[in-house]
């Protein structure tokens, strides 16, 4: 019987193979592979760049990279791995995992998922696409005017950067509603908000930061496009505007984007270090209200970087206090984590090893932020490489370490088969050292007077041997990313087979099997504790056993349950595979093309396309197959 | 929906803070350049139409839920009536307006026509959502059961008249209050 | 016992390479760890004091971390629940108490700092206005009604005061050895000061992104005793001497007939053009194209025939001159001490 239960969910979820489901699918599982895979191109992309400008930079007077090549280089680098790597792929971790870790059988609104990630994909190559006209963006990530005014810059490398910015906003704003609907509506019964895994909080946070910081930019950008297009004068001095105005719209946005980016690879860390500490997480409430807290604050303290404008001195105290405020959730988190690491009876995996790797190299960074809000010091060095150090230490230490680690850690659950652990160790060590011997130096660099986004620099100036070990860095650092690869092609291969909880992890995603079924799980589980698998043995195998103890949805549908308690409240019907999100966005890319090309008529068809694909959205919606179905508590 | 109205919100409030950074920066006289302050006889009209039309949009909400259809229908037909008469005036307004200052005559032109024009745009999708609505009722398609979409748009509309109110403050009666 | 010996090496370690980082280049580097100014002083004495407390933090957590995970400790059965009394007050000591204290005095020295470096502690002796041009710096001296370019003499040891505009994007003012950069807002006026407590020659460079040649936007400080700097303000508020070696002299006519005229300004001559520097003591000055190279006659030549093989994108075209008439310009220019 049991087995005609999950035969029946198989074949109402499943998604035949073939480029029809491939394009019409709205599985977060695949939806959240394919934002990772994405993002990770982006990243090989973007490190390739970096390691082009470092090659530029290896030593003082160096002409392999022409000026123009360069600026733009660190800018794509930049946009990229800020816009089109680190979110998503976050993103793409939270697609995957937070409705497994949260017992639901899909996002709550799985079109408009598939919809995020084409727009994502459409962003990125929109983006990309500007290298073919030879007018990539070239003013940095924070695209300053009136730099980018038409003045200026009369190419159409600004326009790339706005208006690619603006439709990759559309993907991040319904994936961040699409998070916070799921996780305030689809919590298994039981999953009260004090239960919910700390991954699930960073990612709720991260969505509101989201909601709240994107804004800002999106009507930096509107202002800028317009001013470029139509004349209009936000940015323009002579005409009453103020180029600073776009620097605090900017920061507005830009600093909770560093939150935005932080706080899933947060979530990520309070994910592994209790399982591979094997005991449950030291202050679990003190966590979740740091990530809020982080969340926060995150908005407070954006004129820091901005501090050798010439703002008032008063203002400046005010940002100062604030962003020396802003460690204390750090602290308490790093602390918690201490803790629990020294309470614990740690195995040393390879995920486990980069989180410690986190730790170390994300306090590094975390202590040189402290040293910027410190205005003095922060005017002597803002600018300088050491910011770029900072950065990435926090960046690279604190975000995409706990990529790495959260790769190593669910590779297993999402392919069935477990990473090499030797070539895991040797991918660790090979980043961590290179990473070190890469980003370090630049602290010193910094420090002897050598300003960012320069691409060149004259001999002589004591700043040539700390370019070269960082060029050296680099490419240890590049290596050991390219083990990660082969380690991955190799593994989901041919490694040991997972099942369904290869690390005896205590969240939801380990009670069913590895990879999980399209419907996740076959009884809805039932959750009475925060650490649901180390205690309730029936979850074990929810993935394809059933136990009779608890709900069943035989429909293609998933329960929602209440915000707080999470009480079962209704049985949502969830839709099935659908093409309007992919023409949707294909509109939209279109839109977008138009307005870039200034063609009325693409923008025009591009319009009907979208419009059109929109009153399919809505019409879809009527015929969906009525009639809830669910067995509460009987076996089948 | 009420998150994305959260976002919404939000864009709003930046555009009338960069708005009000704007006037700060700028010189004792605002608005610049031998501009008039902004002219409220139509202002005095449109506002009240805007603001009136939540009520018949909240009864076609109320009356959904009891599932009285006619009544749906025809609070939505008042709605509708009244967004496009704001809409209407507001382009007699800008006709006016342009006469005297464009987006591209200075910073100050630029930020009062984003800003309305914006709003102005919300209140046009308003009135497609609330076209929307009026088909599908037609159609029969709410009912008391069923009718989380008139919920939704009536939601959006609300956010839409309660914007305007900002708008109203900041950029028509702000420049009279402080000289 | 291991934490204790861990923390020192690490700190040692940390500490041995900056400073041998700062010490290991010499006097060229313009290290904000070699300060020559009140302002640079000031900083670099915060950040000692950061980078001390800095380091302890990070040593601290590396110990905690290898207490962690290094093996042969006593320890608990897996899947433990409660939480031991030491770590909920690891949590609340090492989260919020130390960094409270930590942070309110880094924030009480932050604040300190910031009203000494406010206003010089003597009245200012000089103004000088910096204008930004993509890409070199235009420096005036509004009370001698000089106007010359990328280099700023200063007298030692006196309070300067530097009034920063653009005339384009943004740039940034940063004399590292001197103090903390302000950037050059279009549309804005900003005021800072500098003052050089040694005679010597402190770089400067844009600090603030503002297109292709960002990287070759540099200047210099020129601080002089008292008098040589008298002397200085002296010579550069005269026009330019007009040359008396026939080389320089045909160079002058060459210069005076040639395109360069309508960028450039040479005092008390008919030079009058006001998109390029003024060159009327150009012979003075310590590099060409803003720092791009030393200013030599060999490097002058190249800079004239072709400047955008040494600075791309910059805004001087090349200059097509016969070889002889090049030799008389350069001559001429390199004559205009
Ligand atoms: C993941 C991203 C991330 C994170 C988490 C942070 C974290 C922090 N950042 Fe950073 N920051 C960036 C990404 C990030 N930053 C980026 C991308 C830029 C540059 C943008 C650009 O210009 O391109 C930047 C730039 C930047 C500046 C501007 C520099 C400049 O341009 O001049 C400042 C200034 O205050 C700053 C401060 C801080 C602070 C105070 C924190 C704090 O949150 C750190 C708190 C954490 C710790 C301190 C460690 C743990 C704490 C303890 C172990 C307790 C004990 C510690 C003490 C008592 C000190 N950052
Ligand atoms: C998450 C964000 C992130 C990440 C991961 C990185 C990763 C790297 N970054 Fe980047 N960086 C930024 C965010 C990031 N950066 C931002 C925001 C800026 C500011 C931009 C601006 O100023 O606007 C910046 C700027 C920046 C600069 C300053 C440029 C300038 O100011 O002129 C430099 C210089 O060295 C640099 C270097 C690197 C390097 C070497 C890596 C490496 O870690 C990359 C490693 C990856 C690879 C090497 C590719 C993958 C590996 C393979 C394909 C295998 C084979 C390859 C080899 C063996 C070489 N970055
Ligand atoms: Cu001027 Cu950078
Ligand atoms: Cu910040």
């Amino acid at each position: 019987m049991a087995i005609s239960l999950a035969a029946r969910l198989e074949q109402i979820w499943e998604e035949k193979p073939g480029l029809g489901s491939w394009l019409d699918t709205v599985d977060h599982k695949r939806i959240g592979k394919r934002y990772c895979y994405t993002a990770f191109v982006f990243f090989l992309v973007a490190g390739i760049e970096a390691m082009l400008m470092r090659a530029q930079l290896a030593r003082p007077d160096e002409t392999l990279i022409g000026p123009k090549a360069f600026n733009e280089l660190f800018s794509m680098h930049g946009i990229t791995m800020i816009f089109f790597f680190v979110t998503p792929m976050l993103f793409g971790f939270g697609n995957y995992f937070v409705p497994l870790m949260i017992g639901a059988r899909d996002m709550a609104f799985p079109r408009l998922n598939a919809f995020g990630y084409w727009v994502f994909l459409f962003a990125g190559l929109f983006m990309y696409s500007s290298f073919l006209i030879g007018e990539a963006p070239n003013n940095g990530w924070f695209n300053y005017v009136p730099f980018s005014d038409k003045h200026f810059t009369p190419s159409l490398s600004p326009d790339f950067y706005t208006l690619g910015l603006l439709f990759l906003a559309l993907s991040t704003t319904v994936g961040s509603i699409n998070f916070i609907v799921t996780i305030f509506k689809l919590r298994a019964p039981g999953m009260s908000i004090s239960r919910m895994p700390l991954f699930v909080w960073a990612i709720l946070a991260t969505s509101f930061a989201v909601i709240f910081a994107l804004p800002s930019l999106t009507a930096a950008n509107v202002m800028l496009e317009l001013d470029r297009r139509f004349g209009f004068h936000f940015f323009d001095p002579s005409r009453g505007g103020d180029v600073v105005l776009w620097q605090h719209l900017f920061w507005i946005f830009g600093h909770p984007d560093v939150y935005i980016i932080f706080l899933p690879a947060v979530g990520i860390v309070s994910a592994i270090i209790p399982v591979f500490a094997r005991r449950s997480i030291i202050g679990y409430v003190f966590l979740a209200l740091a990530t809020m807290a982080t969340a926060i604050v995150g908005f407070g303290v954006w004129v820091h970087h901005m501090f050798a404008v010439g703002l008032p001195n008063l203002a400046m105290t005010f940002f100062s206090a604030a962003s020396l405020l802003i460690t204390i959730p750090s602290a308490v988190q790093i602390f918690a984590w201490l803790a629990t690491l020294i309470a614990g009876k740690p195995v040393l995996r390879t995920p486990l090893l980069f989180i410690l790797g986190f730790l170390f190299i994300f306090v590094m960074g975390g202590v040189t932020g402290v040293m910027f809000a410190a205005v003095p010091f922060d005017q002597q060095i803002t600018d300088s490489y050491f910011v770029v150090a900072h950065f990435h230490y926090v960046l690279f230490g604190g975000a995409v370490f706990p990529i790495f680690a959260a790769i190593h850690y669910w590779v297993p659950k999402m392919y069935g088969r477990m990473m090499d652990e030797g070539l895991g160790k040797l991918a660790f060590w090979l980043m961590f050292i290179g990473f070190n011997l890469t980003f370090f130096p630049m602290h010193i660099a910094g420090l002897l007077g050598m300003p960012r986004r320069i691409y060149t620099y004259h001999a002589g100036l004591g700043w040539d041997l700390w370019n070269l070990l960082s060029t050296i860095g680099g490419f240890v650092l590049g290596l050991g990313i390219l083990v990660v690869i082969v380690n991955f092609m190799k593994s989901v291969r041919t490694g040991a087979v997972a099942g369904p909880d290869p690390w005896g992890g205590e969240t939801l995603e380990w009670a069913t099997t590895s990879p999980p079924p399209p419907y996740n799980f076959l009884e809805i589980p039932t959750v009475r504790s925060a650490e649901p698998v180390w205690d309730q043995p029936e979850l074990r195998d929810t993935g394809h056993a059933v136990h009779g103890r608890q709900p069943v949805l035989v429909g293609h549908e998933t329960l929602g349950t209440s915000v707080m308690d999470a009480d079962a409240e209704s049985v949502i019907p969830m839709p099935h595979g659908s093409y309007v999100p992919v023409a949707t966005a294909c509109g939209l890319a279109g839109i977008f093309a138009g307005l870039l090309t200034g063609i009325v008529a693409v923008t025009a068809i591009a319009v009907g396309i979208a419009v059109t694909a929109t009153l399919f959205w809505f019409r879809v919606r009527e015929e969906e197959e009525p009639g809830p179905s669910v067995v509460v508590g009987v076996a089948p | 929906m009420v998150i994305l109205i959260f976002t919404e919100a939000t864009l709003f409030a930046i555009l009338l803070t960069s708005y009000f950074f704007i006037r700060f920066q700028s010189g004792p006289v605002w608005p610049p350049d031998g501009i008039k302050k902004p002219e409220l006889t139509v202002v005095a009209i449109m506002t009240p139409i805007l603001l009136l039309s939540s009520g018949p949009m909240h009864w076609a909400d109320v009356s959904i839920r009891k599932g009285r259809v006619r009544w749906l229908k025809l609070g939505l037909l008042l709605t509708f009536l009244m967004g496009a008469t704001f809409l209407t005036l507001q382009g007699f307004e800008y006709h006016k307006t342009l006469e005297e200052f464009t987006p591209r005559t200075n910073v100050y032109g630029s930020l009062f026509f984003t800003i309305t024009g914006f709003h102005g745009a919300h209140v046009g999708v308003g009135l497609l959502m609330n076209l929307w609505l009026q088909f599908n009722a037609w159609r029969g398609r709410f009912s008391a059961a069923d009718h989380l979409p008139v919920e939704v748009v009536s939601l959006y509309w609300h956010f839409v008249d309660a914007v305007w109110v900002f708008i109203l403050v900041v950029l028509y009666l702000s420049p009279h209050v402080w000289p | 016992m291991r934490s204790r010996s861990r923390h020192s090496w690490v700190g040692s370690a940390g500490a041995l390479l900056f400073v041998l980082g700062a010490s290991a280049c010499g006097d060229t580097a313009p290290s904000t760890l070699h300060p020559e100014g009140p302002g640079a002083h000031r900083i670099a004495g915060l950040w000692w004091f950061m980078f001390w407390v800095s380091a302890l933090v990070v040593a601290v957590v590396t110990a905690l971390i290898l207490i962690g995970v290094l093996p042969g400790r006593r320890r608990r059965a897996t899947h433990d629940r409660a939480t031991p009394r030491w770590a909920g007050r690891l949590v609340v000591l090492g989260g919020v108490v130390v960094p409270v204290v930590v942070l309110a005095v880094l924030w009480a020295l932050t604040l300190s700092d910031m009203s000494a470096l406010s206003l010089p502690r003597r009245s200012i002796a000089l103004k000088v206005q910096v204008v930004g041009h993509q890409w070199w710096w235009e420096i005036r001296y509004p009370q001698q009604g000089i106007i010359t370019a990328n280099d700023i003499h200063i007298p030692v040891g006196l309070p300067v005061e530097v009034e920063l505009t653009t005339d384009d994007v943004i740039h940034s003012f940063w004399v590292p050895q001197l103090t903390g950069k302000t950037d050059l807002i279009s549309g804005r006026t900003n005021r800072m000061w500098i003052q050089a407590d040694r005679a010597g020659v402190y770089r400067g460079q844009c600090a603030e992104y503002c297109g292709l040649q960002h990287a070759n936007m540099i200047f210099y400080v020129v601080a002089d005793p008292p008098d040589r700097f008298r002397e200085w303000m002296t010579r550069e508020g005269q026009g330019a001497a007009t040359p008396t070696e026939t080389g320089a002299l045909r160079g002058q006519e060459v210069f005076l007939s040639s395109a360069c005229v309508g960028c450039h300004t040479i005092r008390g001559t008919d030079a009058r053009g006001k998109v390029g520097p003024d060159l009327t003591h150009i012979g003075s000055r310590i590099s060409i194209g803003a720092g791009t190279f030393s200013n030599t006659p060999s490097n002058l030549a190249i800079w004239i025939t072709d400047s955008q093989s040494v600075k791309p994108g910059n805004l001087m075209p090349p200059i097509p001159l016969s070889p002889a008439d090049l030799e008389a310009v350069v001559a001429y220019l390199e004559g205009l001490k």
